[in-house]
């Protein structure tokens, strides 16, 4: 039986099927989960991809947490299910109250679309715990509202509990401490910018996030079983 | 009672803004250099149906807390009025 992925779908949404690729590339099977669903099914683990959830209106993510599938992911969630927000999802997530802190625009307003290169620093995480401490790892990111900001006592909470799960080498977007995703205390939700399913075959230009989707694709399992 | 209800959702102190600062940076292109504290806030306008304008008040403030501004980012003001 292959670990179950569920992809949560808010209209707006945009990269559900680049994630269900590459799950599926890798072994697992992915399944839609509607934003209008009470539950999340019999899924293994949950990914929030990326796009623009209820056409980001009034904030990124602020209108998304109301779904109904939003209290079923916080269930999945709290029973130590693997969570991932990837750009949009990770805004959704900070939103929800899943993950600490906020997403706002980037300094100099400009959209930024390009691979870059991220510091793997927890390897405590369901998307990390595969991959080595310190390695260097190259992924796309696109998006206006990447720059992360929270208070100093959540960033000192996020270094002293191994939170932050990888940083930019060279900070695109002006986000507080370099940070490009973090985790929950226990490390089983995820939020990051970088989408590292755009870098999951060569043929994509990266193959670097391949590392991430098997940790998370291990986490699953391992909590599914 | 009909209240006129004017939100004003602003930066918190020290969070950057990042459309602020750069208005701030056009101005002086203008000719405009005597500019500072430049900030870009949001305005939300509605009318509320409440038997009082504490009442009112309190929900307005619920209102803003669980969706209208982010905390985390964001401070709000509250002007109201009873519709004439």
């Amino acid at each position: 039986m292959s670990t179950k992925v569920g992809i949560v779908l808010f209209p707006g949404t945009n990269c559900e099927h680049d994630v269900a690729w590459a799950v599926e590339e890798l072994g697992g099977q992915a399944t839609m989960l509607w934003h209008g669903d009470r539950s999340v099914r019999d899924v293994d683990a949950v990914v929030v991809p990326g796009g623009f959830a209820h056409g980001d209106y009034l904030r990124t993510g602020a209108i998304a947490r109301f779904s109904p599938v939003m209290d079923a992911v916080a269930e999945h969630a709290a029973a130590g299910g693997p969570v991932v927000g990837i750009c949009n999802g990770f805004q959704v997530l900070t939103e929800a109250g899943l993950l600490p802190g906020a997403l706002q625009k980037n300094t100099g307003l400009s959209f930024v679309c390009d691979t870059v290169e991220l510091e793997v620093v927890s390897t405590r995480s369901v998307l990390t715990h595969l991959a080595e401490p310190g390695a260097r790892l190259r992924i796309p990111i696109n998006h206006f509202e990447g720059n992360y900001v929270c208070d100093p006592d959540t960033l000192r909470a996020l270094h002293d509990d191994d939170r932050i799960v990888v940083r930019y080498v060279d900070n695109p977007n002006g986000s507080l401490d370099d940070i490009a995703g973090i985790s929950n205390e226990a490390g089983n939700v995820v939020g990051l910018m970088p989408h590292p399913e755009r870098a999951s075959h060569a043929l994509l230009g990266s193959a670097d996030g391949v590392v991430m989707l098997q940790s998370l694709l291990a986490a699953a399992q391992r909590a599914a079983a | 009672m009909r209240y006129e209800v004017r939100i004003d959702v602003t930066h918190l102190p020290g969070v950057l803004d990042p459309q602020g600062a750069t208005v701030e940076r056009a101005l002086p292109a203008l000719g405009y250099d005597n500019v500072t504290e430049v900030s870009i806030a949001k305005t939300i306008r509605l009318a509320l149906d409440a038997p009082s304008e504490s009442d009112a008040r309190d929900q307005v403030d619920a209102m803003c807390k669980q969706l209208l501004a982010n905390p985390v980012i964001e401070r709000y003001t509250v002007q109201l009025e009873a519709a004439s």
